[in-house]
């Protein structure tokens, strides 16, 4: 499952070119437009010739999703160890030192409080750009904890994701962290709690296989690479080509397992619409559920 | 049974084939060379010894992947009194690579479900080498509903190289079906155990996994990736597999340190494959004991323990 570590550091350099500095032309990938990079940041790195929808850093979509002033991170110290002692060719201490230096932040997802639309939510946002994306001990625990602050402050959990998988270098126990993210999300669905996942160009393995697809609503944006195992895995196997838009979003919308695909600026109406619905409580429809609530949850009836 | 000898044992077979040959020289009985024998056979021992206290991880993966180790089958059919396999995930088919069921242990009525790897070329096919497709994952799920309504306790055995990477497994969400056993299987009402058997391949493993209590045989590993996978993908080269799996630290004495796991159980010198019936005993204590000490626990603190044994897994600093 973190098998497409591989395939995914190749467009970390992606990323890292269009942050290169001002005044940088980039190329469209999709529609080869030559295109001014600070106005592509200014349109959150959505092609304007073509709408293709590029990678984009954690802090855009902090910006794109919260109201003003609102974003509270929380655990923004937390860091990784280095359990198991990993080195390859680098050691995993230094590919950790590497990507905090190169993105500023201390890891692959930032979790805090905010409001969207004047929803009190609990928001956390993956980056691909540090180590691709990878879950290890940190980002398990940050989504956990941002699980366990929603239920707290009693507010709707939003996830963006954007991720190559479980992290190789903490070995099982970034494995384990699959377990430990969605076996908490069982405490947040038990206090009817919404959860919004959103899943961005790419989710693949292991987070793909644990709390990205866990949403009380999983939204996609357009033509993002979605699935367990990655592309190259699979050619591998069955020996052929991959049929055209395979893994994407549409083609997931097409096989029943996301509900929409939302347009990156259409974002945070739709998951304020969302939320204005699931979070209406109907006085005469909620007795109803909280009746069934007393016979014990989760046994026949679910 | 001999016929897959790993380039480490060859100087135990052949030290044991000599044996062999003066046995039968023996039993001629013109020459008493028992003294002989008895040497050889004590220098036998301490070499089995040796190598296999020795061994090093991509040794012990080798072990856990040796055709002539016990599948789930072989388990089920030593350990229970009887069986009674389900079929079908009442959605799309039946996937032959996870077979569940309804068994009794000592008396004990519960469900088991487990991967099953097949033995030789056709079988493996059909049993598609162990690694499940999303049906196998629904079915595995079905069955443990099934076993939660009348109170049934679960087994689990895990013994697959990760799950099936196919477009009709990605057509039909084999992330969903993984991630949809993992948030279910951590509030069943019922206690639920699983044991490592073979091979715990990754997330094709852990959506078996989310139990009670975890248990490894002596030989069995559980990893993240396989140790090819990792080294093609960070050394790029699927050669230096021994090297990434010494790196992945996949042993159960390394996931008793990380403390992942609950117990380890005991394997003939050698590995499972030396004697079925020895280590399935001990397989089927282990889960008779921990079924007995699951018993005790009140089910809804039983489940907030599994939600946290889960969420204490993790190493990181703070500030
Ligand atoms: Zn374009």
């Amino acid at each position: 499952m973190a098998n497409w570590f591989k395939r995914t550091s190749d467009n970390l350099e992606g990323s890292k070119k269009r942050e290169l500095p001002e005044g940088l032309w980039v190329n469209c990938k999709s529609c080869e437009a030559v295109l001014y990079a600070k106005k592509l940041e200014r349109n959150y790195y959505i092609c304007p010739e073509c709408g293709h929808h590029m990678r984009l850093s954690s802090e855009s979509y902090i910006t794109l999703l919260t109201d003003e002033g609102t974003w509270k991170p929380f655990e923004e110290g937390m860091k990784s160890q280095d359990p198991l002692d990993f080195r390859d060719s680098k050691k995993y201490t230094d590919r950790i030192a590497a990507s905090m230096k190169k993105t500023g932040r201390n890891e692959a997802v930032q979790v805090g409080e905010a409001n969207l639309d004047g929803h009190e939510i609990v928001l956390a946002v993956m980056d691909f750009s540090f180590l691709g994306g990878s879950v290890g001990s940190v980002v398990g625990e940050k989504i956990s904890r941002a699980i366990d602050r929603a239920i707290q402050k009693k507010r709707s959990l939003i996830i963006i994701s954007c991720s190559g998988g479980m992290r190789m270098q903490e070995g099982v126990i970034s494995l384990m962290q699959m377990a430990k993210t969605s076996a908490r999300l069982t405490r947040l669905a038990k206090e009817k709690l919404p959860f919004i996942s959103v899943l961005t160009d790419p989710t693949t393995g292991g987070t793909t296989a644990s709390y990205s697809m866990l949403g009380d609503l999983n939204l996609a944006e357009p033509e993002a690479l979605i699935g367990f195992a990655g592309p190259r895995v699979i050619k591998q196997t069955i020996g052929q080509d991959l049929p055209e838009g395979f893994q994407r979003s549409e083609f997931l919308v097409d096989h029943g397992f996301i509900d929409q695909v939302v347009p990156r600026l259409e974002l945070k109406q739709r998951i304020a619409e969302f939320l204005l619905l699931l979070t209406a409580k109907s006085p005469s429809f909620k007795s109803v559920s909280s009746s069934s609530e007393k016979e014990g949850g989760s046994t026949s009836e679910d | 049974m001999n016929k897959f000898v790993f380039d480490f044992e060859k100087p135990i077979v052949e030290l044991e084939n000599k044996i062999q040959e003066m046995h039968e020289l023996a039993a001629d009985g013109k020459v008493d060379i028992s003294t002989e024998i008895d040497q050889l056979e004590e220098k036998a021992e301490k070499l089995r010894d040796e190598v296999y206290s020795n061994l090093n991880r991509w040794q012990r993966v080798q072990i856990a992947r040796h055709p002539r180790r016990p599948y789930t089958l072989d388990y089920i059919e030593r350990i229970t009194d009887s069986f009674q396999e389900l079929h079908g995930d009442r959605l799309y088919r039946d996937d032959r690579a996870i077979v569940a069921g309804l068994a009794t242990i000592d008396s004990v009525p519960l469900a088991i479900i487990g991967h099953q790897k097949g033995r030789g070329t056709k079988l493996n096919i059909f049993r598609n080498f162990g690694m499940p497709h999303p049906e196998g994952y629904r079915k595995a799920l079905r069955v443990m509903k099934l076993a939660e309504k009348f109170g049934l306790p679960i087994v689990t055995l895990i013994d697959t190289p990760g799950a099936w990477p196919g477009l009709g497994a990605e057509e039909r969400g084999q992330a969903e079906a993984i991630a949809r056993n993992l948030f279910e299987m951590s509030t069943l009402r019922v206690p639920i155990i699983s044991v490592v058997i073979g091979e715990g391949g990754s997330g094709g493993a852990l959506a078996l996994g989310v139990t009670d209590r975890i248990i490894m045989l002596e030989y069995s590993v559980y990893s993240v990736i396989t140790p090819e996978g990792c080294a093609s993908i960070l050394y790029r080269d699927a050669n230096l597999a021994n090297k990434a799996a010494e790196a992945l630290r996949i042993t159960p004495t390394d996931l008793q340190e990380l403390e992942i796991i609950d117990e380890i159980i005991d394997e003939p010198v050698g590995g499972a494959h030396h004697d079925w019936d020895f280590v399935a005993s001990n397989v089927k204590k282990s889960i008779i004991c921990k079924l007995e000490e699951l018993k005790k626990i009140d089910i809804d603190e039983l489940i907030e323990e599994r939600i946290d044994k889960y969420g204490n897994i993790g190493f990181f600093d703070e500030d």
